[in-house]
């Protein structure tokens, strides 16, 4: 075994270009890019570069774009952050798209997502354990100095 | 009977660093992140198409479950690597290297045709290893 072993396989240019630009819209999913700005990365004619994303990410370089802003807006409104400032904050330049798109592809609407996580964060903070299977805080020695569950006769 | 696994460790040797590696690099999602008092965390995460599975990133150090001794030891061979974790899957096993490997995982093995189908090896920053593997390499047609 060696550590990080050069090697070529078939087409490994190829599969290294996607993955560039893979790569570069994780970077850049905040600013205007395009597709033409992503095949260009790829050095690839924008059809050929979008056949060959989607089979090896199973989403074209758009859905990726759209999935990636998503995720990480629900990663904000998770933090605490309002939904406008998510909105913006992941590339979208309209509100209305933005909850529009977030409800259809998670299935509420961003006010609800980001009231639905502030409640579960307020139960964390409250009962921590409760959160934490048994056996684990048991074993943890968690249970120890916490009153959240109910002591058991051995 | 026995229907599902649903919380299963990873032992690690330090959780920040662990939390940078299978959320960053991996692209894990992040599941539970609760303070439990000083220096301790219960972190656990899950891979990114099998949201009901946890993996707890159980820190290995010196507490109720972990004498000193067995701290030591327990952590010797993990940064050994003498621990394998198990299989991950992906769709295309060569995308997933480069784009690791661009992430800075250290492989112990590319991308490599066996007789069981095509297979690649790398190491977690703590020094447990897994197994790389297309989803294909399970289907029947390997199997027979």
């Amino acid at each position: 075994m060696t550590d990080q072993p050069e090697f070529d396989y078939p087409k490994v240019y190829l599969y290294r270009r996607i993955v560039q630009a893979k790569l570069f819209i994780d970077r850049h999913y905040a600013d205007k890019i395009d597709l033409d700005n992503i095949s260009d990365e790829a050095y690839f004619s924008k059809f050929h570069f979008i056949r060959l994303f989607k089979t090896v990410y199973g989403k074209t370089p758009h859905q990726y774009l759209k999935a990636t802003r998503i995720e990480r807006a629900k990663q904000l409104l998770r933090e605490g952050g309002a939904v406008s400032d998510a909105c913006f904050a992941v590339g979208f330049d309209s509100l209305s798209s933005f909850s529009g798109l977030f409800k259809r592809e998670v299935g509420q609407s961003a006010s609800a997502y980001a009231a639905q996580h502030q409640r579960t964060k307020a139960q964390i903070a409250k009962t921590p354990l409760a959160f934490v299977p048994g056996c684990y805080a048991y074993q943890h020695g968690w249970l120890d100095e916490n009153r959240n569950f109910e002591e058991t006769d051995q | 009977m026995i229907t599902r696994m649903t919380v299963t460790n990873i032992h690690v040797i330090d959780q920040d660093s662990a939390y940078d590696f299978y959320v960053n690099k991996l692209g894990f999602r992040l599941v539970d992140d609760i303070p439990m008092g000083p220096d301790t965390r219960w972190l656990t995460v899950s891979p990114p198409e099998q949201p009901d599975l946890q993996l707890v990133l159980f820190p290995v150090k010196v507490s109720k479950m972990f004498p000193k001794e067995t701290a030591e030891t327990l952590i010797a061979l993990i940064r050994k690597g003498v621990f394998g974790c198990g299989v991950l899957t992906c769709n295309d096993i060569f995308a997933t290297y480069e784009e690791l490997k661009a992430k800075g995982v250290v492989f112990l093995k590319a991308p490599t045709k066996e007789f069981y189908g095509t297979e690649a090896l790398f190491k977690d920053d703590s020094g447990n290893y897994f197994s790389l593997q297309p989803l294909n390499n399970f289907s029947n047609e390997n199997n027979v």
